[in-house]
């Protein structure tokens, strides 16, 4: 059976680290970014918690991966939609998993093709490391490692739920 | 009729783009589904992104156009590829050996793709069997066969205005005969399932067997505009006809130019799309081209969207799994 985890706590305790984080550099209103399409749910929740009043953009980071010439077009996901102008403002990036953080550098990319933001925080819900490039979240929900055969699986955006599953010897 | 299997790789995805006839629903929905996509990158501070970085397309017109060579341009520069832009010659082309030393001396420079116009049909399909296996082919029109990404550009451009194509009536008006846009056009409409297609226009315009397409055809224009959701007039294509098919062009606008009153024969909230260059008072009425019904510059925006998606769709083929690693 898949062991579930408790991600509406995990969503509480990351606005409330967002809110402190955010507070320290109160120079500048943050806005928030969800990458799709997992971060998008994680950022919904959050956005909601703390109560911004900027709409929350959604980035759809398939036309910066890095696996383009070997993997080809990424299956459809809606476009990116940023409602408000990034230029010097401070940005809550928001994903469910950092990984291998070509995710996150794909996102940062095109955040830049947007405008020039004053910050760029990144808060995750879980961090399972194994990073291939030097990024790191400012905010995690939970550290999790994972055994060989093991996949997370997140289920939304209503309602939101996170497990480990076991896939035997066919996981990556 | 040329086949479609040269279009796809061994996995079903698109390696050329040379016609929209025999490809599956959802591989045009597909294409549809990516200019969604794409249609926003033109609307952003870096209108950019860098899908295609580090390859080279190249464009080889052998016949003139602007509109759409400078859309597939601006489309491949929108994914931050390099382009070529070739306008070679059409008066002494022969189909074969000039064809191929242009074709192994564009190989020899590391060309990725080609996008082809050309005036003689089947030009994009021989090119297709002849250029190395990295490279992919789309065509950009040949002769009287196909253009299928002017194709695509207006069912994107429908698809945009009407919810579901489903309930569709689309009437193609004018010279049916020699429009490669119209062919593909009835293909693409009866793979996405339109209820009906309507070809419009004089008996010496509409090929002898169009009917097996699928399509109504109409010689009056009142009865083949009555009721429609959609009409596509075409553009006269004078360059291409030989013989006494028209009396004259005044003549030929009493007939079959589209005016506000013709228009008033479709549904009311009907839009009218051309694929350009338009004839004005030949094919229709400048009132009409300019008034509220008209989407045809939104045609050429999409345009990019639709190219856009193809030459990404080509170039990089699809993952067969589409689960994600981060």
């Amino acid at each position: 059976m898949p062991d579930d985890i408790d991600v509406k706590h995990l969503i509480s305790k990351m606005a409330a680290a967002i809110q402190s984080h955010t507070d320290s550099h109160n120079n500048i209103a943050p806005i928030m970014i969800g990458i799709k399409t997992g971060g998008a749910w994680i950022a919904k929740a959050l956005h909601q918690q703390l109560v911004y009043r900027e709409p929350l953009g959604e980035l759809n980071i398939a036309f910066y991966r890095d696996d383009f010439s070997t993997l080809g077009m990424h299956p459809r996901v809606s476009p990116s939609a940023l409602p408000i102008d990034v230029t010097d403002r401070h940005i809550v990036l928001v994903d469910d998993v950092l990984y291998t953080g070509r995710t996150i550098r794909a996102a940062m990319n095109e955040i830049f093709d947007y405008g020039r933001p004053a910050r760029i925080t990144l808060a995750v819900l879980v961090d399972r490391g194994a990073r291939e490039l030097p990024i790191q979240a400012d905010i995690i929900g939970k550290t999790i490692v994972l055994q060989a055969g093991q996949q997370l699986k997140l289920l939304g955006p209503e309602p939101l739920t996170l497990s480990i599953a076991n896939v035997g010897s066919r996981g990556n | 009729m040329i086949g479609n299997n040269i279009q796809l790789d061994k996995n079903g995805n698109l390696k050329h783009f040379l016609t929209t006839e025999g490809l599956s629903l959802s591989l045009l929905q597909s294409i549809l589904d990516h200019a969604e996509s794409f249609s926003s990158v033109g609307e952003r501070a870096v209108k950019k992104v860098p899908l295609l970085r580090g390859k080279t397309i190249a464009n080889l017109f052998f016949e003139p156009s602007t509109r759409t060579r400078t859309t597939f341009e601006l489309a491949a520069k929108r994914l931050s590829a390099d382009i070529l832009n070739l306008n070679i010659s059409t008066s002494a082309t022969h189909k074969g050996e000039t064809l191929s030393d242009t074709l192994h001396t564009l190989e020899a420079m590391h060309c990725d793709m080609f996008v082809v116009r050309h005036a003689n049909s089947g030009a994009a399909h021989y090119i297709a069997t002849q250029v190395a296996p990295h490279i992919s082919v789309i065509n950009a029109g040949d002769g009287c066969h196909a253009h299928p990404t002017q194709a695509m550009l207006d069912m994107f451009t429908i698809r945009k205005h009407k919810q579901s194509l489903r309930n569709l009536r689309v009437a193609i008006v004018g010279d049916i005969l020699h429009s490669r846009v119209a062919r593909s056009e009835i293909h693409a409409l009866g793979i996405l399932g339109v209820l009906e297609t309507r070809v419009v226009g004089p008996h010496t315009l509409i090929p002898k067997d169009v009917e097996n397409l699928g399509v109504q055809v109409f010689h009056d224009m009142d009865e083949g505009l009555h009721g429609v959701d959609v009409v596509i007039m075409l553009r006269l294509q004078t360059e291409r006809m030989s013989g006494a098919l028209l009396p004259s062009a005044y003549e030929y606008f009493q007939r079959y130019g589209l005016t506000r009153k013709r228009l008033a024969q479709a549904k009311p909230d009907v839009i009218v799309m051309h694929p350009g260059p338009i004839n004005r008072g030949v094919e229709i009425a400048s009132d009409v081209a300019d008034g509220e019904h008209s989407v045809i510059l939104q045609q050429v925006s999409h345009g990019i969207a639709i190219r856009m998606a193809i030459m990404a769709m080509t170039m990089g083929r699809s993952p067969e799994d589409s689960e994600d690693s981060r």
